[in-house]
């Protein structure tokens, strides 16, 4: 357990650098040290799907960011800093600790989760669907649907990249447009 | 990446070291889904991996060369034929009776081909995320390149 806390002690910190910096490259640098140690602390928490597909999906994501903020010369953010806009933030985070207390309240403890439809799954995954990775059978077979609207959100995710960040417009009549590269 | 406009690519021994490893990581991503149903991982992981494989070839080699592997509509044209593919394993469960029924022979656990319709599911998600991702990669580069283009 100890370890956990060790974890989650170097992500907060990670997280404070990576807002804190002036630096843009450096500051992704350390969302990617956040997103390793999340993924190390999937580890440990023994879920090693989770593991997998956060480190595979943050690799991507920071050669992504990195590709999109190195050599792209974006003003730096300017220093605000009012009193108003502190007092606000303190104000808001004093409320959402309120309505945190009072919803998080009775959720079940850590490591003692309510078993009423996960244990169904447990006993009857491995007869019923024949897969011996119980997480692959829950995702593909027992809660497909939820993997289905997963499926269309990236798939709606993608044509939207491709039809905003396309290389060439709708043709006016009678245009001639120039196809390089 | 400093010299990037004069020739494509990276250096030398970034480019023997990715010709050492890249058919590797494209082998892992592979395994990773058809074997997503008896160890750790799935065609999520296993896609995002197999995108990772050209996304490195291209960092590596330049443009050119990955375009010429995987080009943008053969992409686009795989991202969509996993959606379809998916949506037809779903709708072919109404031969049992339900959407997404596992109407497929079971096999026998811990075996390759086994869990019925999971690998063939793994599969087609795993299409769907490589091409996709990889598809918006190649549209943030190129948007990238007409915009020093630009300048």
């Amino acid at each position: 357990m100890l370890e956990l806390y060790i974890i989650l002690l170097f992500m907060i910190i990670g997280a404070i650098i990576a807002v804190q910096i002036k630096d843009l490259l450096s500051s992704v640098i350390a969302v990617g040290a956040v997103g390793l140690g999340l993924s190390v602390a999937f580890l440990l928490l023994k879920a090693p799907d989770l593991a997998i597909t956060q480190l595979v999906v943050e690799i991507l994501c920071l050669i992504i960011l990195i590709r999109a903020t190195i050599k792209r010369d974006i003003p730096s953010i300017r220093e605000r800093s009012g009193w108003l806009a502190m007092f606000a933030t303190l104000a808001f985070i004093g409320l959402f600790l309120l309505f945190a207390y009072f919803s998080l309240k009775d959720l079940p403890q850590f490591g003692h989760p309510i078993m009423r439809v996960a244990n169904n799954y447990l006993k009857q995954g491995l007869k019923e669907t024949g897969a011996a990775n119980i997480v692959t059978s829950v995702i593909l077979d027992f809660r497909a649907y939820d993997t289905l609207g997963e499926a269309t959100v990236l798939f709606t995710a993608v044509i939207g990249v491709l039809a905003v960040l396309r290389r060439i417009g709708r043709k006016k009549p009678g245009e001639v447009v120039r196809e390089d590269e | 990446m400093n010299n990037e406009p004069e020739r494509p690519g990276m250096t030398l021994i970034v480019k023997t070291i990715t010709r050492l490893t890249v058919g590797l990581i494209l082998l892992f991503g592979i395994y990773i889904v058809l074997h997503g149903h008896i160890t750790p991982g799935g065609g999520f992981a296993g896609g995002v991996i197999i995108a990772l494989s050209f996304i490195h070839l291209m960092l590596a080699f330049g443009k050119e060369l990955a375009l010429k592997k995987v080009s943008e509509a053969q992409a686009s044209f795989f991202e969509s034929l996993g959606a379809i593919l998916f949506l037809s394993i779903a709708i072919l469960g109404f031969v049992g009776g339900y959407f997404f029924l596992n109407f497929f022979l079971k096999g026998e656990p811990f075996r390759l081909f086994s869990a019925g319709i999971i690998p063939l599911c793994n599969i087609a998600i795993c299409l769907k995320v490589g091409a996709g991702l990889f598809a918006v990669f190649v549209a943030l580069v190129l948007l990238k390149g007409i915009g020093e283009k630009g300048k």
